[in-house]
């Protein structure tokens, strides 16, 4: 209780004395919510980590509405939050109207790289490039042919994860057939399980072997029927190989975490500018860990390493879904 | 009809439904450790405390507002109208459409003109369900739902693969002009010396909320359609032998719903975002029905409900960011509070009931 309290004085206080700093990081969750087995739990997990490892201790929401996400960033940064981190692209519009109002306050938008503002680092993932490579093994472990991809709700980001999974499946094989299938277009689709089962059932019919899930909670749900119907799957975000050991070829990693862990570990003398997380900066990958060790032959290591090279030294490039709003490798 | 006085039906049940609501909400605080006293007190600071904080009350207020007018409108006919989220999202597309491609000099006309796209998307959304029932039986709660499920999908595509601005990530359209930009509040106190919260979203939409209620208020006590309205949803036969056709009551009352539901559009996605986006009802339509419920579909009664739920948003909201109160626990408080308002109403209404029977044969 007396944490209770101590808030509310501190709100009070603030009130008086505005921007009397307590620098304590902020942490802003997307609408997904903090435990989505995915991307708000990678930066919630980022932020744990800095906290058992300072003693240090953060703020938190999970938003509940559009209207919030201004009124989160005022009262955070109002309350002397510093630096207040975002997740997720849909914070980029109120960040461009918050972020001049408090120039003292640093700012982190994770999914965002194009706005124009001193104050905030903003950081993007490569997620086509780390994409490619789940791809590639995809299609090398795939007996039948014939891939799929499972998505959330059916906007950019998912298609640019898809667009990158589709040009690796085919750079190992130009005749492989993907099927992908998104999830829903309203929000629910980020956390409906039992659509994602479903679709990987419905994929697994049309002949798929190999079914990659970028779709946030419904990717446990695809998962789980990969491993039921004795079919590799792949997980996305956060390591998911050890969900279903031996059954998970491998999990596309986005280091949200780190890129939490960092931010908060820089705390306000924080870099701020444009970040891009691609594969040298390690900021995306594969996973490769004693649950899928037996699934990945040497060979396959081989070549997915030596594309992963490529891609870093520029021989190789990955189209990106955003470069004209399409794909080469993929129709959606 | 006169069991009891009407002071008791309109003040006396929501108001003992509320504790009741409140006392299980304090229960459910302590169980997870939390200070309830604490709660309730930063919730009620939070929302009503400030300007600030009645800023984002009032905005909450006026989407329930519009949504628990549509669905009281409907209930009137005794339609039961669920398709208010999906008649919001169609009036947003409505007015980003009128707000995007049309250089408007003031934003006084282009308020009018967004009222005027977001009614027409909105009814247009509802006929359909209206026709199908009017004239093919369809139930209107399958249908009004389904087209909720219709209406996101089309804006889901209008968004990423139309409205979307070139090289931008987010699902969602680009911004309005600075003429169309409605003024807050804030814009419209100042000139007479009130200081109200600049952050707060709160717009002159609110005006138009009110004036929705009492024109709502009008046509369903002071006009012929009114009645008919009424006369339809007490008795559809005896309507149909008093000469009101059944078609043209389904038709004419969710078109009318379906038009306050979109009209929503003008301030959250006028006058908040100012640019459409994905997930921007959130809900609304659905909290409009408990709002209907508990301001028993009269237009003073959805008022008073509407500003309820605002509170518990905004309360919510602070309550979000400054306790360790989760975030699903703050979605059970504020569904206790329907609970009880809404579904649970005869729980308090027939005890109720029964005091004040005995209370006049003691008198008698």
């Amino acid at each position: 209780m007396s944490l209770m309290k101590t808030l509310m004085g501190a709100a009070a206080a603030v009130a008086l004395t505005a921007g009397a700093a307590l620098a304590e990081p902020a942490l802003i969750f997307d609408l997904g919510g903090k435990f989505d087995k995915s991307f708000n739990e990678a930066a919630f997990n980022g932020a744990k980590r800095w906290a058992d490892e300072t003693g240090g201790s953060f703020r938190e929401i999970e938003l509940q509405s559009e209207a919030q996400r201004e009124q989160a960033l005022r009262r955070f940064a109002e309350a002397g939050a510093n630096p207040v981190i975002t997740m997720g692209f849909a914070m980029a519009d109120p960040l461009s109207a918050v972020a001049a109002d408090y120039p003292d306050t640093k700012f982190v938008a994770v999914d965002v790289t194009w706005l124009d503002a001193p104050n905030i680092r903003q950081i993007g993932f490569a997620e086509h490039e780390g994409s490619y490579l789940v791809g590639m093994m995809a299609a090398m472990a795939s007996k039948s042919g014939t891939v799929g991809f499972v998505g959330g709700m059916d906007i950019p980001l998912i298609r640019h994860f898809g667009c990158g999974y589709a040009q690796g499946a085919k750079a190992v094989n130009p005749d492989i057939k993907i099927v992908a299938n998104m999830t829903g277009t309203t929000p629910a689709a980020w956390n409906d399980p039992v659509k994602g089962s479903e679709l990987t059932k419905a994929q697994i019919s049309q002949g798929a072997d190999v079914v990659y899930a970028a779709a946030g909670g419904t990717g446990v749900g695809v998962l789980q029927t990969a491993a039921d119907e004795g079919i590799l799957s792949i997980g996305v975000d956060s390591n998911q190989n050890h969900l279903h050991p031996g059954k998970v070829l491998t999990s596309m990693l986005k280091r949200v975490d780190v890129a939490v862990y960092d931010a908060m570990k820089a705390g306000e003398n924080l870099e701020t500018g444009v970040f891009n997380m691609g594969l040298a900066e390690e900021g995306v990958g594969y996973a490769l860990d004693e649950n899928n060790a037996s699934l990945i032959s040497d060979e396959m290591k081989a070549a997915v390493d030596k594309a992963r090279q490529d891609i870093i030294d520029g021989n190789l490039k990955v189209v990106s879904y955003y470069e004209n709003d399409s794909c080469p490798a993929l129709k959606f | 009809m006169d069991k009891m006085p009407q002071w008791a039906d309109v003040v006396l049940i929501p108001l003992i439904s509320l504790i009741l609501a409140a006392i299980l909400s304090a229960l459910v605080i302590l169980g997870i450790g939390e200070d309830p006293v604490a709660a309730v007190n930063m919730m009620v600071s939070g929302a009503l405390g400030s300007t600030y904080g009645w800023g984002y009350t009032l905005y909450y207020a006026t989407n329930f507002m519009f949504t628990g007018l549509a669905v009281a409108v409907a209930f009137h006919a005794r339609l039961f109208n669920i398709g208010g989220e999906g008649q919001a999202m169609l009036g947003g597309l409505g007015v980003a459409l009128v707000c995007l491609y049309v250089p408007w000099p003031h934003w006084s006309i282009a308020l009018l003109a967004a009222c005027g796209a977001a009614m027409l998307f909105g009814a247009i959304w509802a006929a359909i369900p209206a026709y199908l029932q009017a004239r093919r039986g369809s139930h209107i709660v399958i249908t009004t739902i389904m087209f909720n499920f219709i209406a996101a999908a089309l804006l889901n595509y209008m968004l990423v693969n139309v409205m979307r601005p070139v090289g931008s990530m987010d699902p969602a359209s680009a911004r309005f002009a600075e003429t169309v930009h409605l003024p807050t509040l804030h814009e419209l106190l100042v000139p007479i010396g009130i200081n109200f919260s600049k952050a707060a979203p709160a717009n002159v939409s609110l005006l138009v909320a009110v004036l929705a209620c009492v024109v709502v208020w009008a046509l369903i006590w002071r006009t012929r359609l009114g009645y008919e309205i009424r006369a339809y949803g007490h008795s559809e036969t005896g309507a149909l032998y008093a000469g009101i056709s059944p078609y043209k009551i389904t038709m004419v009352a969710m078109l009318i719903s379906g038009a306050l539901a979109g009209l929503m559009a003008i301030n959250n996605v006028m006058g908040e975002a100012e640019r459409l986006v994905l997930n921007s009802t959130e809900g609304a339509g659905f909290i409009g029905i408990a709002v209907a419920l508990m301001g028993r579909s009269h237009p003073f009664g959805v008022f008073l409900a509407a500003i309820l739920f605002g509170f518990l948003y905004q309360g919510g909201a602070e309550l979000a960011l400054w306790t360790n109160i989760p975030r699903e626990l703050i979605v059970v408080i504020q569904a206790l509070v329907i609970l009880f308002t809404g579904a649970l109403d005869n729980m308090v209404r027939m005890p109720l009931e029964k005091i004040f029977l005995a209370l006049r044969k003691g008198k008698a």
